[in-house]
């Protein structure tokens, strides 16, 4: 793109010099590639020369969990500490969700856990108080089907500690931005921390938490507390701030105190922007609970894993839609409480009192009528077996029949892409010699964003190099970067048919919606059901799951197009085509390469995920980093994949909003 | 002095006779610009425009000096960019003057502590703002009760205090309600309910009707006429349009590029525009309604016929049909009863329809002569 913009003909006093620094940076870049031939070290970074950094780590977390002390108590007893205070309310909605309690009468007398039915109704109820007879009936569905396939016990499991992250992270993660909205000083400081997180693969911090907290349930809430949570910090500072000013200068002028300014006017000022947090919190917690899983969580996640270990893809896919249902039924569900308005205060004082706390009599009627009639009826306290629909050996039917009837066309298209096109840009990228792409990407950030953005980019490239993983980057770049394509070819034109459709955009919308709603965990089975294991799998799971951006940014970009400019173009004579070609793309350009932003960061982050379906890439290294509990490698790998996302996200974040300003866009 | 004050000569001071002080300001600056302090300091205090523009500050309030008297509505009129937002904030220390002075029932403001400040604010001003800022999750009741509760008032006695003044602004009713189920107009009825709840020694309207309907906006101007009546407030009111100011004000002060250009009765602004800026603005006014009698009668004459007395202070829209219909001229007196003057229908048709109209005058004598009828 930017090269393209620098060398097309132009007038400009500055276009000349930029012309030349480019061309003596690519005629560089080909003169270090000529040279790998004699000068090996050029694409190859030499064993030798390698930072010990992981192994520096490593040593540091072995000191602090075996002799790191506060005097009073030790770093590991704190740790411990923690544990156990979390694992009381995990333990609390076990017994209440799943499990039952023991009385300690010795004589194996249990208090059963809540009814199927009763949680069913409960949520169904809580449904249509929120957003009426529609959302009722798909969170009924979505807990119908948890029960009918034979999922429910560990669905409640997974919901257990849903129930139990998602108040904390919100708790944690709103007093944070609350922190950081009063305090610039450490709004500062905590930004590269969430950018960091959001973009360091979560394999990577499961690493450390395992060796701190254990494999368990526990670490597993701790993981998705610490996966889900930088979000709400985020928006808590974004809501904060985006508080009409107005309104901030009334709480001034009434007098308030800082904390009646913060909880009286603040707060709920920016309430729904606070809800987004929420729903965001809950849906990144979703997409934990098959990683999760990895170290300890129980439940569907578990579920997921084993099947899909095992490739035993039906039993996976049943409890994939599991966790999916159960996502699209809570996102719903927070999104329309987050919508509700509350009953205006005049209607409300002729409500009597059953009116008035209907949802909580409601729900309390239903929870206790269900759980007291569950014993009489005992099929309403587990589900009977026999009522149970199993799809598995159908779906497992289905691979074989797959791989039977299908096998030689899909191997054919399979083979015929590794070979002309997925291995030649492999070893392309693989041979481009390192000091040779750091210079490139320097010099783009120059052009860019300025001096800061150029040494940032560069100083990230000549990390990835002296940690020793450059290799494995280029191969993560490889992959990412033709599945970016890919989705940008497939999302592009479907955002540009919804923006000049209002039904299409509907329906892009709902597919769009959904898919984001998908652990991504899910996308790897039916993958692997036709494709098996290796890179081609793991760049149509990429591109998939990087699909969604592209749309929603491409359609949204050209929505925004203002109307007169369209009418004005109309006016002037275009055509259809040429109003699409000359007027709403190029202005949708900056929001389109947010789109693609969005794109690399996703594909980036399910990059790690397709480790488990055998790539070759810094995702498997820190996967590996996981199975052998190896922190120093882990947290390494882990940063690289950073420093990826962020030398793409900087240098088209910049672009974009250099773009946006000269078009007069914000 | 950074304005010019305007003194006719041979006007009195219109309806707001200087009563007490309620809120002074003097060498106020407000500079926006890292260092601002310090580039005051270095500049003697008072910079010129261009040693501003040099430095990258942006001067928002530039040395002012206002008094805004007991009961009286004192507008503050400016384009946007004028710096009438910025100077209302710095009247109420919602933002930080540079340097000046500045004085409220007497006391220094600017020494006054954050905790004096809150008192201030709770008990002694109100402020109404363009784009309402309700508080979303309240109802009309909640949000007109707010500043009470904050003040630690308990909830049966906020609650009949925001009752009455939410009756006071004609919402009775609609307690229940919230901000987005009402109209921009019953929306601002709310803030202004609000603002008064606490009984303000001093009230601040910043530009409280720009966001409205201008049908709306007449209504809520004559809504606010009433309300004075009744309340006699001491206002400082904000607006960018001119003819707002005329219709409301005792007394308007007109700003450009954060410096005041005049102070003066809406007459003087008319009759003597300090500057060509000031003169801009007035010239489409319809002068009849600002005119009084005594600015435009002639000096009494001995021996003539009179068709009757008029009052000095009158506005000549008031009794331009009688004087022209009678075809005679008529004395004026003042309060006292005393003839100071006469004012024959010649006078009143120069007001109507000046002589030498150009185009651009000839619309708003036709107004004039069209509200006299």
């Amino acid at each position: 793109m930017t090269l393209a913009g620098a060398m097309a003909p132009g007038p400009g006093p500055l276009r000349r010099p930029w012309l030349l620094l480019w061309a003596a940076a690519l005629a560089i870049l080909v003169a270090l590639w000529l040279a790998a031939a004699w000068q090996p070290w050029l694409t190859v970074y030499p064993e030798a020369w390698i930072l010990p950094l992981r192994h520096w780590i490593s040593d540091a977390m072995r000191w602090l969990v075996k002799d790191a002390s506060f005097g009073l108590f030790t770093f590991k007893e704190l740790t411990r500490a923690l544990a156990w205070l979390l694992d009381l309310p995990l333990q609390a909605c076990l017994i209440l969700l799943s499990r039952g309690f023991e009385l300690p009468l010795g004589a194996g007398v249990t208090v059963p856990p809540l009814s199927w039915l009763g949680v069913l109704g409960a949520m169904t109820f809580a449904a249509w108080r929120a957003g009426g007879s529609r959302l009722a009936l798909l969170v009924g569905l979505c807990f119908g089907y948890l029960v009918v396939f034979g999922q429910w016990d560990s669905a409640m499991v997974t919901l257990s500690s849903i129930l139990v992250a998602v108040p904390i992270g919100v708790v944690c993660g709103g007093l944070l931005g609350i922190q950081g909205h009063r305090s610039p000083a450490f709004e500062r400081a905590i930004t590269p921390v969430l950018d960091l997180m959001q973009t360091v693969p979560v394999f990577a911090y499961l690493v450390p938490v395992l060796f701190l907290f254990g494999f368990g349930p526990v670490s597993a809430m701790i993981a998705t507390i610490i996966y889900a949570m930088p979000p709400m910090v985020r928006i808590t500072m974004l809501a904060l701030r985006g508080v009409d000013r107005q309104v901030v200068e009334f709480g001034r002028m009434t007098g308030c105190s800082p904390r009646q300014m913060l909880w009286k006017v603040l707060l709920p000022s920016a309430r729904h922007s606070l809800m987004v947090g929420v729903n965001q919190v809950i849906m990144l917690s979703l997409n934990m609970v098959i990683i999760a899983s990895m170290i300890g969580a129980g439940g569907l996640g578990h579920d997921v894993l084993t099947s899909l270990r095992r490739l035993a893809i039906g039993d996976g896919l049943e409890a994939g839609i599991a966790i999916t249902v159960l996502a699209i039924s809570l996102d719903r569900l927070s999104q329309a409480a987050a919508n509700r308005a509350p009953t205006p205060v005049h209607l409300r004082q002729q409500q009597s009192f059953v009116e008035r706390h209907a949802l909580l009599l409601g729900l309390a009627g239903i929870l206790v009528g269900s759980y007291l009639l569950a014993f009489v009826v005992p099929g309403l306290r587990s589900y009977p077996a026999a009522l149970t629909i199993d799809t598995g050996p159908l779906f497992d039917d289905l691979v074989e029949w797959i791989n039977v009837h299908l096998f030689t066309y899909l191997d054919a298209v399979k083979s015929a892409l590794l070979i002309h096109v997925l291995i030649p840009f492999k070893r392309f990228l693989v041979e481009a010699p390192w000091p040779g792409v750091a210079l490139v990407l320097g010099v783009a950030g120059l052009r860019i964003g300025g001096p800061r953005l150029a040494l940032l980019v560069a100083g990230l490239a000549v990390f990835i190099a002296v940690t020793g993983n450059w290799e494995k980057a280029m191969i993560s770049v490889y992959l990412c970067g033709i599945s970016v394509v890919l989705a940008m070819a497939i999302g592009l034109p479907i955002g540009i048919l919804a923006a000049r459709s209002e039904r299409f955009h509907r329906v892009a919308q709902n597919v769009v919606d959904t898919l984001q709603t998908l652990p991504s965990f899910v996308y790897l089975i039916p993958v692997v059901m036709l494709f098996q294991v290796g890179d081609f799998s793991a760049m149509i799971a990429i591109t998939a799951y990087a699909l969604a951006p592209a749309v929603r940014y491409t359609d949204h970009g050209i929505r925004r197009v203002p109307g007169e400019i369209v009418e004005a173009s109309r006016m002037a004579g275009c055509k259809p085509g040429q109003i699409l070609r000359k007027v709403q793309i190029p202005l949708a350009m900056p929001e389109i390469m947010l789109g693609v932003n969005q794109t690399i960061m996703m594909a980036l982050s399910m990059l790690v995920i397709t480790a488990l379906v055998g790539t070759r890439d810094l995702g498997q290294e820190v996967y590996i980093a996981l199975t052998r509990a190896d922190i120093g490698h882990g947290l390494v790998a882990g940063l690289c994949v950073a420093f990826l996302a962020i030398i793409a996200d900087r240098l088209i974040g910049a672009w974009a909003a250099r773009r946006k300003q000269e078009l007069g866009l914000d | 002095m950074a304005f010019q004050s305007a003194e006719p000569g041979s006007a009195e001071p219109g309806t707001a006779a200087p009563a007490g002080v309620k809120l002074t300001c003097r060498g106020l600056w407000k500079v926006f610009g890292d260092g601002a302090r310090r580039f005051l300091e270095r500049h003697g205090g008072r910079p010129t425009g261009a040693q501003l523009a040099a430095a990258g500050m942006i001067g928002a309030v530039r040395d002012a000096d206002l008094e805004v008297h007991d009961g009286e509505v004192f507008v503050i009129m400016g384009l946007s960019g004028s710096g009438k937002s910025t100077i209302v904030r710095c009247l109420s220390r919602l933002v930080e003057p540079t340097a000046g002075e500045l004085l409220f029932e007497g006391q220094d403001l600017l020494a006054a502590s954050e905790r004096q400040l809150t008192e201030i604010r709770r008990h002694k001003m109100g402020m109404v703002f363009q784009h309402f800022a309700l508080l979303p999750h309240l109802s009309v009741l909640g949000n007109v009760a707010f500043p009470l509760e904050v003040q630690g008032v308990d909830r049966a006695a906020r609650e009949a205090r925001a009752l009455e003044v939410i009756e006071l602004v004609g919402l009775k009713g609609r307690e229940g309600y919230f901000p987005r189920e009402l109209s921009g107009g019953q929306q601002q009825r709310v803030g202004i309910a609000r603002s008064l709840a606490v009984e303000p020694d001093v009230w601040f309207l910043d530009e409280p009707f720009s966001a409205l309907d201008p049908l709306i906006r007449r209504e809520m101007q004559d809504e606010f006429l009433r309300l004075q009546r009744v309340l006699h407030k001491t206002i400082v009111f904000i607006t960018h349009d001119f003819d707002e100011a005329i219709r409301l004000a005792d007394r308007i002060a007109i700003m450009k590029d954060g410096e005041i250009v005049q102070i003066g009765t809406p007459e003087d602004l008319v009759v003597s525009p300090a500057t060509d800026y000031v003169a801009e603005f007035t010239r489409d006014v319809s002068r009849a309604k600002v005119l009084s009698v005594r600015s435009v009668m002639d000096p009494p004459a001995e021996g003539e016929a009179l068709a009757g007395e008029l009052p000095a202070e009158a506005r000549v829209v008031e009794v331009a049909r009688r004087v022209v219909q009678a075809g005679r001229p008529f004395g004026v007196v003042d309060r006292a009863g005393r003839v100071v003057g006469r004012l024959g229908p010649e006078a009143v048709l120069e007001v109507l329809a000046p002589e030498e109209t150009k185009p651009g005058q000839a619309a708003p004598a036709g107004n004039a002569a069209e509200a006299a009828q």
